[in-house]
């Protein structure tokens, strides 16, 4: 994969399979800018995530599909058609809400069949289409329950089934694992993904915990402050990441601000290091390398000198047991910047690494990244 | 037993209030409708029948049936303005709530009496609204807008009104509104979401606006005797009257045990509507 195709923020040029293309939304409230000119295109039969901290504006994004928040600027077109001027009720797009929101007074099947009810599907229709998706989503023997009778997992699944019931073309899914416990979100989201599978429906899943995007998604479009930062598919998120923001969200990621020479970045105390570049840096700019605690080679000091492009002396300051594999944290150079370096627990030496043990850390220069530094103040 | 000391000294008081203000005056109210009336009024302790059996003459019903009437439609009315308008108040901003429902009580902060009496001012021959009509050339002569059963159930449902909207905004604004955001995505027409989802919902506010208004409106004597002027006599005009005018405390006791009856079966109604709402609510 080319460091240009990460550099890409949206996509632009719809293909044959783009089923909903965002063109340069935008929302408002007041003074505040909750969408900034976003444009994405969603594919058919794809598990999409809308990735982002708290109030970065996937939430009202979402909902700007559904059709319940309108748009200050730009267009949204289904299968090619602009469906702004549509109410949420007539749009074949459905939304299942963070709250689940299913009517309490209602019968599991009541709540299934609510919606199909409205598109005036009767009969042995109604309830052939009803037991079918109470079957895919395990739901059979609560049909005849209230909500308040069911178990969080199980009113997930309610919200999931009376959303697919409709055979939307679009699904969207706002924090849809939220409210489960961490077990049970788990398994869910290997659930959510062999549905979509299932189904063959756009899921457009919104999510703040970027492991859940990792895990379920296709393609992440990761934003912040109303914009989207990068929009890529997983491995490419976490491989080529094309700022700090996006370096720093996704993962675990040792930063070292310097600025940009000819060679690499020039760090204070520690020298030039080496990275990739993308081309997003100047000689002169501020900017940080970056690199995974997976990407680290970490050695004791008397053992020979390790050969990789940039080797640090360091000191040992934490050891982090994280059960299957082990954080080591390193201060480096005169100002003490600590690196976090990752090795599994079973590989060769690693137990015995001690605090305050002196040792070298080392990288490869294609291991490790140059990125601008767009980091908050 | 300290424990025990303690909760006698919380219920103690609201128990010795409620005792002798409610169940005293209760009990006598039954037993005095099973005595007879004295000939210069007071009671003759020989027990009868008889105050029942004339409660159920055809003259006396027909003032219970009028009064369920006048309340009823009362309630119903009130019903139609209160729930707009506490929709509306649940589904502003919430920093404007508090304003909006301050608002809605303000007219208590004057007496009852004294806006009942406004309503006379508005209402009369020389009254602002025939003013108003005859100034415009609307009408030929002044309508008879005081002193008609109209004008006592106007009279009732002001009243009632600002306590109806309360009931049914603490209902609505309980209503998650992604509830009905969901039913319009699932394709609903703002009108079933409304006959399916929100109006199901928000039952117990309503039983409870309602049974309110009703209750209040059946046992009420001072708007009818202001508003009615006399003409239209409802239970309760007819309760004081025998307590007061007629001095047949018996007679009295009777038709307010009857009108006890009545309430206590609505309060029961609205429980049990509240209940099996409330099972799905939760």
């Amino acid at each position: 994969m080319s460091t240009d195709g990460a550099t890409m923020l949206t996509e632009t040029g719809a293909d044959a399979a783009t089923v909903i293309r965002l063109e340069n939304i935008t929302k408002r409230f007041g003074a505040i800018t909750a969408v900034n000119d976003i444009s994405l295109n969603l594919k058919e039969n794809e598990f999409f995530a809308l990735l982002g901290p708290s109030g970065c504006g996937k939430t009202t994004l979402l909902r700007m599909i559904a059709g319940f928040e309108s748009l200050n600027e730009g267009r949204i077109l289904l299968d090619g058609k602009d469906i702004a001027p549509l109410r949420p009720n007539r749009r074949p797009i459905n939304l299942m809400f963070q709250s689940f929101a299913l009517f309490p007074h209602m019968s599991v099947r009541a709540n299934v069949s609510y919606g199909l009810e409205m598109e005036g599907v009767r009969g042995s229709e109604l309830k052939s289409r009803v037991d079918r998706i109470l079957e895919t989503t395990q739901l059979t023997e609560y049909a005849s329950r209230k909500p308040d009778q069911l178990s969080g997992g199980q009113r997930q699944r309610v919200a999931l089934a009376r959303a697919l019931v409709k055979e939307p073309r679009v699904l969207l899914l706002d924090e849809p694992l939220a409210a489960l416990d961490k077990k049970l979100r788990e398994h869910m989201q290997l659930e959510l993904k062999r549905l979509q599978h299932e189904v063959g429906i756009t899921f457009v899943v919104v999510t703040h915990d970027q492991e859940e995007a990792l895990v379920m998604a296709d393609r992440i479009a990761l934003m912040r402050d109303g914009e989207v930062k990068q929009c890529a598919s997983p491995a490419e998120l976490y491989e080529h990441p094309n700022s700090r923001f996006v370096a720093d969200f996704i993962g675990v990621m040792n930063f070292l601000d310097g600025e940009v020479s000819v060679e690499g970045v020039v760090v204070q105390g520690l020298g030039v290091l080496t990275g990739r570049s993308n081309g997003d840096t100047r000689t002169g700019d501020r900017a940080c390398l970056a690199v995974r605690p997976e990407r680290l080679t970490v050695a004791p000091s008397s053992a020979e000198r390790l050969i990789h492009d940039n080797v640090l002396d360091g000191t040992l300051t934490d050891i982090a047991y994280h059960g299957q594999d082990i954080g080591l944290h390193i201060a480096v150079g005169d100002a003490g910047q600590v690196l976090i370096s990752r090795l599994s627990a079973a590989a060769e030496g690693a137990a015995d690494f001690k605090v305050g043990d002196t040792v070298q850390v080392g990288w490869q220069t294609q291991n490790a990244l140059i990125l601008p530094d767009d980091s908050k103040t | 037993m300290y424990q025990r000391l303690r909760t006698f000294l919380f219920v103690g008081p609201g128990l010795a209030w409620l005792t002798f203000f409610m169940v005293v005056p209760c009990l006598l109210v039954f037993l005095y409708s099973f005595f007879e009336r004295g000939v210069y009024g007071g009671i003759v302790y020989d027990f009868t029948f008889e105050n029942f059996d004339r409660a159920f003459d055809p003259l006396y019903l027909a003032i219970l049936l009028k009064s369920a009437k006048i309340a009823g439609l009362a309630t119903l009315i009130a019903l139609l303005i209160a729930y707009p308008a506490a929709y509306a108040i649940a589904r502003a901003p919430a920093q404007r709530q508090p304003v909006y429902l301050f608002l809605v009580m303000l007219p208590f902060w004057s007496n009852y009496l004294i806006r009942t009496y406004a309503w006379i001012v508005m209402l009369n021959r020389e009254g602002l609204i025939n003013r108003a009509l005859l100034d415009f050339g609307l009408v030929g002569e002044a309508l008879p807008l005081l002193y008609n059963e109209a004008s006592v159930v106007t009279g009732l449902v002001y009243n009632y009104v600002p306590f109806v909207i309360l009931a049914i905004y603490s209902s609505i604004s309980r209503l998650n509104p992604e509830i009905a955001e969901a039913s319009e995505d699932l394709g609903a027409p703002s009108y079933k979401t409304f006959l399916r989802v929100i109006l199901p919902l928000t039952l117990p506010g309503i039983a409870a606006g309602a049974v309110f208004v009703f209750v209040l409106s059946i046992g009420n004597f001072i708007t009818p005797d202001l508003l009615g002027g006399g003409r239209v006599q409802m239970v309760g005009n007819l309760i004081y009257d025998q307590f007061l005018e007629a001095r047949d405390w018996p007679f009295g006791s009777a038709l307010s045990l009857i009108l006890i009856g009545v309430m206590m079966c609505l309060l029961f109604a609205q429980a049990v509507a509240v209940n099996r709402s409330a099972e799905g609510t939760r």
